[in-house]
């Protein structure tokens, strides 16, 4: 069962407006998305971050789902304790086994989250993670995470006049999870809807940990204007910065194909926090960035082709 | 918004009971521009409706959209995504 | 009286053993010695089918208490083991746990704090926690670590408490040495333990928002509700215990008594040292001297009302404390008890003893020793302030 229009989904949400996330926040479009997509109740388990603070504001929730917030660092642990519980309950006869899906940001996957998704996946439960990635901490103001890009302007790795912007680069969280060989793994951008909620209406399906690494812009973070949200999501794609790909059955395969890629600069012109890096000074830098975004492009088109 | 409650009429934990209470939270009032839809030239494509981060696109009966101005924070990305361009943002 | 048989168990496999019986839905739990016998147990009943549990082998105890926290929400019956640097860990979760209001029963095998690393048996992992919001019992011996763990899970799930349990028991003084304990039979514990009725359900039909943002403007509100609870923990104690005490033979009380009507000097502790204390105060009370033991059983919340009545004819009182709270005028009981007295206006001179840290033993000749310090004081009147070490090397 995939979708295919969008004028078939049904039109009431399990997500409220109200919410307090900022005007053009990329992981809102996610949550929206995430919900459409699987158009059931689930049960979510959200780690510490943005979703989770601006959806939940006591007494207001924008939440029509059963929905548990327990700490920053262990949605995976989490969700691995509600998924068990269900299942033994389920076998008594004394609750319904629904989806559970935990919903976590950069922060609490690429670092702090970790090790509780490692031995999720390890355990095999029957749960889909899905990382909504704007790389960074930003819910605490804008830090730098595993997954912020090299050369990256954030409040902890500012671009000063020695050290401009990040050092060091985007962890490979996507492949850290493959390696472990889940049911299913993909990356996705809220930029190609269908492309993404066939890929969570997929790791609803599959049988055992599945997982969803979800390019998730943040307009206040990296300094775009509102209305570019989408825009930057798709220049993220066409620009070979983001691959689109899908792992099933030990097989990598390439969502989408960007043959003739835009250049790099279209991605990072219309953001802030690069906009060091289109200083002649620091070239090097941005080279540096260009090669680590070919190479990582290289590498997923030879995994596909295995 | 009515009076705070005390310990006593609090449900146990912190709990919240009432599913999307939020609404009750306009976040209309955020916002210094505004969407103005060309419902003539609309043609129902949706796009606006899935890129929305407030769910304040309503999806008409007619299969066209309208905004709802209650939670509508004004960022624009319906204007910026309609493949038609018949979406404008007017300031507030 | 219903029907026991006598088994000869480690406190561990006791604690295990009564954990099956509870039928938990769920257990999470991550090994640590002296835990681990728990856990090993544990797994081969469920390997055996003995038990129909979901065990999850977490990757760590912050883990283990975070996967216990989301099964008890979606409603499960809920079982971990833990000690020192485990506890430690999951020191985050403690809170949220309590604060959450998740039944969840867990058992401390009471073991030292790093640094230095150190296997053996004191209470500073328990101490270290005692401001996290749970019901802390304390065991002298396997059979009471046998017979809280099961009146545990009924305490912590009683809709009016709702609170976690730890049971806390020595490390390798109780954990690995065997004793001999009766056992309640499978029938007995299902009948004085039915399966656990949530007080909040994971429903789509109803959903609920769990763990949401406390501003200003509401946190004080939810942490009093909180605070409430455990007013009612103490009294709910002693009616699971009676209601327990038909069938088993064995009332518990918050405290444990051990002569003290007549006594004129007393220790109070807890732990499997009132064990020894005991004996000692047999010997000592068949040389004529009047002497008495105080074994707190639910050290938090405090028994205030309990001790103070149970002190009412002591002219002398030793608090023993397994740990340390570096800096403080004390050490933990010994914080509490002086706090007390000064409440209830009750002036008797007091020694509060540290022993026994890192699992270093403490003898019978030591404990009389003890006594002997408090009867000197009684008679003068007059105490040390602070607290003194006994067991360590001086010099």
């Amino acid at each position: 069962m995939s979708i295919k229009s969008l004028k078939e989904l049904p039109k009431e949400e399990f997500f409220s407006s109200g919410h307090r996330m900022c005007a053009g926040c990329g992981p809102a479009i996610c949550v929206r998305q995430t919900l459409i997509a699987a158009g059931r109740p689930v049960i979510m388990v959200s780690a510490t971050g943005c979703v989770e603070v601006s959806t939940t504001v006591y007494p207001y929730t924008s939440w029509k789902i059963p929905w548990i917030h327990i700490a920053f660092e262990n949605a995976a642990a989490v969700a691995s304790g509600i998924e068990a519980a269900l299942k033994k309950l389920s076998r008594d006869g004394k609750a319904k086994k629904y989806d559970v899906i935990a919903f976590a940001g950069d922060g609490g996957t690429f670092d702090i989250g970790l090790q509780a998704l490692s031995g999720a996946i390890e355990r095999g439960h029957d749960f889909l993670y899905i990382c909504y990635d704007n790389e960074a901490y930003m819910n605490t103001g804008i830090q730098r995470s595993g997954a912020t890009p090299h050369g990256a302007e954030t409040t902890t790795s500012p671009a000063g006049s020695v050290i401009p912007g990040k050092k060091e680069y985007k962890k490979r969280l996507t492949d850290i999870i493959i390696a472990h060989d889940p049911a299913y793994a993909a990356t996705a951008s809220i930029a190609y809807w269908k492309d993404y909620m066939n890929k969570v209406i997929k790791g609803l399906d599959a049988k055992g940990p599945a997982f969803i690494h979800v390019f998730a812009p943040c307009p206040r973070g990296w300094r775009f204007p509102s209305n570019q949200t989408i825009s930057i999501a798709r220049l993220a794609v066409e620009t070979r910065y983001f691959p689109l790909y899908e792992y099933e059955n030990g097989k990598y395969t390439l969502s989408l194909d960007i043959p003739k890629p835009k250049p790099l600069e279209d991605f990072i012109k219309p953001q802030r926090r690069f906009r060091h890096l289109l200083d002649p000074k620091n070239k090097n830098i941005l080279e540096e960035l260009k090669i680590d975004v070919e190479r990582n492009w290289e590498r997923i088109k030879k995994l596909c082709s295995l | 918004m009515s009076k705070l409650k005390s310990w006593k009429e609090l449900p146990i934990g912190g709990v919240i009971l009432e599913a999307g209470s939020s609404l009750e939270y306009k976040t209309g009032s955020w916002r210094s521009q505004r969407p103005i839809i060309n419902r003539e030239k609309c043609i129902g494509c949706l796009f606006c409706w899935i890129y929305c981060p407030d769910s304040a696109i309503i999806r008409a009966e007619d299969g066209k959209v309208d905004v709802n101005y209650d939670y509508c924070k004004g960022c624009g990305i319906c204007a910026a995504e309609c493949p038609v361009h018949v979406i404008i943002m007017k300031e507030e | 009286m219903m029907e026991q048989k006598v088994i000869a168990v480690s406190g561990d496999e006791a604690v295990a053993y009564a954990a099956k019986q509870c039928k938990p839905d769920v257990v999470a739990a991550y090994p640590i010695t002296p835990q681990t016998i728990i856990v090993e147990r544990f797994s081969e009943y469920v390997a055996n089918g003995e038990v129909d549990s979901e065990f999850i082998c977490v990757e760590s105890e912050h883990s283990a208490l975070s996967a216990c926290i989301g099964a008890s929400l979606a409603g499960a019956r809920v079982f971990t083991a833990t000690s020192s640097q485990g506890l430690a860990l999951m020191h985050e979760m403690l809170y949220i746990a309590s604060g959450l209001r998740c039944p969840i029963v867990m058992a401390i095998v009471n073991r030292a704090l790093s640094a230095p690393i150190n296997i053996h048996g004191d209470h500073s992992d328990i101490m270290g926690s005692r401001d996290s919001g749970w019901i802390d019992i304390f065991c002298e011996n396997s059979q009471e670590a046998y017979d809280f763990t099961i009146q545990a899970f009924k305490l912590s799930e009683d809709h009016d408490i709702l609170l976690p349990v730890s049971v806390n028991l020595d490390g390798f003084i109780l954990s690995h040495s065997v004793e001999d304990i009766k056992a309640l039979s499978d029938d007995y514990v299902s009948k004085f333990l039915p399966p656990r009725i949530p007080y909040y359900t994971l429903d789509a039909e109803k959903p609920i928002t769990i763990g949401a943002l406390a501003l200003p403007d509401y946190y004080f509100e939810i942490k009093r509700q909180q605070d409430e609870a455990y007013k009612k923990v103490l009294s709910k104690f002693k009616e699971i215990s009676r209601e327990f005490s038909k069938f088993s033979g064995r009332k518990y009380d918050v405290i444990d008594n051990f002569q003290i009507d007549d006594a004129k000097i007393a220790l109070i502790g807890m732990g499997s040292t009132i064990g020894t204390a005991k004996y000692v105060a047999k010997q000592l009370r068949k040389k004529g001297k009047k002497v008495g033991v105080i074994g707190i059983k639910v050290y938090r919340p405090f028994p205030s009302k309990e001790i103070i009545k149970a002190l009412e004819n002591i002219k002398a009182l030793a608090i023993l404390d397994r740990a340390l709270s570096p800096g403080a005028l004390s050490a933990p009981l010994g914080l509490d008890i002086k706090a007390l007295l000064y409440e209830y206006d009750f002036k008797i001179p007091v020694i509060n003893f540290v022993y026994g840290l890192g699992g270093r033993d403490i003898s019978p000749k030591e404990i009389v020793t003890i006594f002997n310090r408090i009867e000197k004081i009684a008679k003068k009147k007059t105490m040390p302030h602070g607290y003194e070490y006994i067991g360590v090397r001086e010099k």
